[in-house]
């Protein structure tokens, strides 16, 4: 992984500073509120619905173990409100009641505290740390090379990629030397720390796409030209939120090495034509559709005059590259040491489908890239304590050279195992609970922290996330009915990309109450879910208690309806959303209608 | 035709509203945030004013590179309006050479911030190449 140069973490340092002063500074009055709010936002502080929450940047989803140490720590000494803080919130989340269950349970918030969460750009989250360690906090991070820069504000935000980059059998192009040029440059920009809003660019570079790209503000993808030339396909406006566009290609392909360049005429023409009349309208998905060819028009135009104006300044010199390259080498791994003990036979059966389900090829045929499912009873998507994490870190540090991704679905994957040592990792996954074979199946959901912890959020993620999962544990079920992207969000903001869900689900509020849309028939542009589309909503809303059986009864549906080998996408898009509303609606009981 | 040159880096000049009181209008332009800079007329102007209706509008950042990088403006680009001390390197690498404060910002507070970092990975107004071209 990209190894950091003095410069790079002198200025981690300087940024860590940086937000100590402007900290102490609100304690101390002399920085107002409104003023502080957008400084501490792209330092990754948000002030949520019961505490602080920080969201640490990983560049591109890479993790070394020492950095994932470091996480480790801040979980456990840091993660941890006051006494006063943690009764207040579970009072808060007690009165918004459980979801009953038809078998009698009934699941409510489940508060927790000392862990971290994976979210589905890459990062982690951390939902109480008090602010006043917050500038501590920092400085740790900073010793390892983290932070929180850019991931939140309207701003350039921590760029994406594809977990498996680098590994992948499908690259094009390694995606991770162009992440990491594209995060240097827009690290702490001066013309675009306050956009319009928040822009979000995606990057990969294998047939694959991993990251959903389409969804971007800016989706960018390697290509070779017919000269066997290294471009990118550049995509631009894409988007979730309250109006779900899919990005459209301005640029099908522009030399690599202008991707600096080129990025600074199409976010320069944003910050100057972006609406900022309304927040809901501000973002660039919502200029491109307004403006369409004469947006394009004009970034080419302001493209020309930095290039030939400026004598474009932020191409990317061969050196450069070459240095940047340097540090994405594979590891040196040790094939001279034994191969691990084959599995018991009372084993096999299990770990024949964790093979299956969670064991991946990569490009190295003895390699194979192992995801760690962190979607498993109990915990909620994404979720891992601070043991769990420093146990990840020993797992990596042994078989994946030390090294991990974070995945755009809330997973982490161990990219460099050799196949020979599977059956120790998969021992020693199981040991530590996360080696469910569930990655690509229904339990394997997005969920974003919803209304359990989000002061934006209109109802709860998180239980419903944990009803569905206590739902289907079987996992010959599960593999009967077989890859469903499910995709829950607490609200209309959508970072539990519901709209990109085969079944998604939305929270909202009416009343007060906590309620929510079912949607059927979105599309993330992977090679399973086809080309990118949001999901349609299926009727009315639902209450709280009535979503898992719905979202049982549209399985059910599924199962009943489908052909021979037919996902439950293809399913979908062949019967149309009929049969699975008559089935949502037979199941409502607060919501039913007298007709 | 103004002369080309290249602002000093870190060369800005904090105002107060006081500082300001007794100012000559002549030779100066003040333009809108959602002016289209390559539109103006810069003939015999000395200082052009760009407004931060709020601080967290961020288009005049993007007004200053421009009249200094596409059309060469050598005389002096003063931020005004809802200007605050978080915000003065950005403006001073956008291009800016003065700032007049808000009149509840600390002037030392300011200067300090200035001087903060070290250095920085893009290129900007004052200096268009970036940091892996200027250490190569």
């Amino acid at each position: 992984m990209y190894q950091y140069t003095e410069f790079d973490r002198q200025f981690v340092r300087e940024r860590a500073e940086q937000f100590r002063d402007q900290l102490q500074r609100f304690q101390a009055g002399t920085l107002g509120g409104d003023e502080f709010k957008p400084l501490r936002l792209q330092n990754g502080w948000y002030i949520q619905r019961h505490a602080p929450m920080l969201r640490v940047a990983v560049p591109y989803g890479e993790l070394s173990t020492a950095q994932l140490r470091m996480l480790a720590r801040v979980a456990r000494e840091y993660d941890q409100p006051s006494h006063e803080v943690f009764q207040g919130a579970v009072a808060a989340q007690n009165k918004l009641g459980d979801i009953q269950l038809r078998d009698g349970k009934a699941i409510g918030s489940r508060l927790k505290t000392g862990y971290a969460h994976f979210t589905t750009r890459q990062n982690v989250q951390f939902n109480w740390i008090p602010l006043t360690q917050a500038a501590d906090v920092m400085d740790l991070l900073a010793t390892v090379g983290l932070h929180g820069i850019q991931t939140s504000g309207n701003c350039i935000r921590n760029t994406t990629s594809d977990a498996l980059a680098g590994v992948a059998p499908d690259e094009i192009a390694d995606p991770r030397p162009w992440a990491e040029l594209l995060r240097q440059w827009s690290t702490l920009h001066p013309e675009f720390a306050f956009l319009p809003r928040k822009f979000k660019c995606a990057i990969v570079g294998a047939s694959e796409d991993r990251a959903a790209t389409h969804w971007h503000d800016v989706g960018l993808k390697l290509k070779r030209n017919e000269a066997g030339e290294l471009g990118f396909e550049v995509l631009v406006g894409g988007g979730m939120g309250r109006t779900p566009v899919i990005a459209s290609t301005i640029r099908d392909f522009l030399p690599a090495e202008q991707l600096l360049n080129y990025l600074e005429a199409v976010i320069r023409v944003y910050n100057r034509w972006g609406r900022r009349d309304n927040l809901y309208k501000a973002r660039i998905k919502i200029l491109v559709k307004a403006e369409g060819q004469r947006y394009f028009d004009e970034v080419e135009a302001e493209y020309r005059r930095i290039v030939e104006q400026d004598g474009a300044p932020h191409t990317i010199t061969p050196a450069e590259l070459a240095r940047v390259q340097a540090s994405f080498v594979d590891p040196v791994i040790d094939f001279a040491a034994p191969a691990a003990a084959p599995v018991s036979a009372g084993e096999e059966a299990e770990y024949a489908r964790w093979l299956a389900r969670n064991v991946q090829a990569v490009r190295n045929p003895a390699l194979r890239a192992v995801t760690l499912s962190f979607k498993r009873l109990g915990q909620s998507p994404g979720d891992a304590t601070a043991d769990q994490l420093d146990a990840v870190a020993v797992l990596a540090d042994a078989f994946s050279a030390g090294e991990l991704r974070v995945t755009h679905d809330q997973n982490l994957v161990l990219p460099w195992v050799r196949a020979e040592l599977l059956p120790d990792v998969w021992r020693e996954a199981r040991r530590l609970g996360l080696a469910k074979a569930n990655v690509g199946l229904l339990t394997d959901m997005i969920a974003c922290p919803g209304g359990d912890f989000c002061d934006l959020a209109n109802a709860r993620s998180l239980p419903l996330a944990d009803a569905i999962t206590e739902r289907y544990q079987d996992l010959d079920e599960l593999e009967d009915l077989g890859e469903i992207d499910l995709h829950i969000s607490g609200c209309i903001n959508s970072c539990g990309h519901h709209h990109s869900g085969h079944i998604g689900i939305l929270g909202v509020d009416k009343d007060g109450k906590e309620w929510y849309q079912v949607t059927l028939g979105g599309s993330d542009g992977s090679a399973l879910s086809g080309a990118p589309t949001p999901g349609k909503v299926i009727g009315p809303s639902f209450a709280h208690s009535e979503v898992p059986d719905v979202i049982e009864a549209i399985l059910d549906t599924y199962v009943a309806q489908r052909q021979a080998g037919e996902t439950f996408l293809a399913t979908y898009q062949r019967v149309g959303a009929e049969p699975y509303k008559a089935a949502a609606n037979a199941m409502r009981v607060a919501t039913a209608r007298t007709e | 035709m103004n002369a080309r040159r290249k602002p000093e880096s870190k060369d800005m000049k904090l105002l107060t509203a006081q500082d300001i009181a007794t100012d000559n209008a002549a030779g100066v332009l003040a333009v809108a945030n959602d002016t289209d800079v390559q539109t103006l007329d810069l003939a015999g102007v000395q200082r052009i004013d760009l407004a931060f209706p709020k601080f967290a509008d961020g288009r005049a950042f993007s007004q200053a590179f421009e009249l200094r990088r596409r059309l060469g403006f050598a005389g002096v680009i003063r931020a005004t309006g809802d200007v605050l001390v978080d915000q003065l390197v950005q403006m001073q690498r956008c291009g800016f050479s003065e700032a007049v404060l808000r009149a509840d910002q600390d002037q030392a507070v300011g200067e300090k911030l200035l001087s903060h970092y070290s250095g920085f990975y893009q290129g900007d107004a004052t200096d268009l190449r970036p940091h892996f071209v200027k250490t190569a």
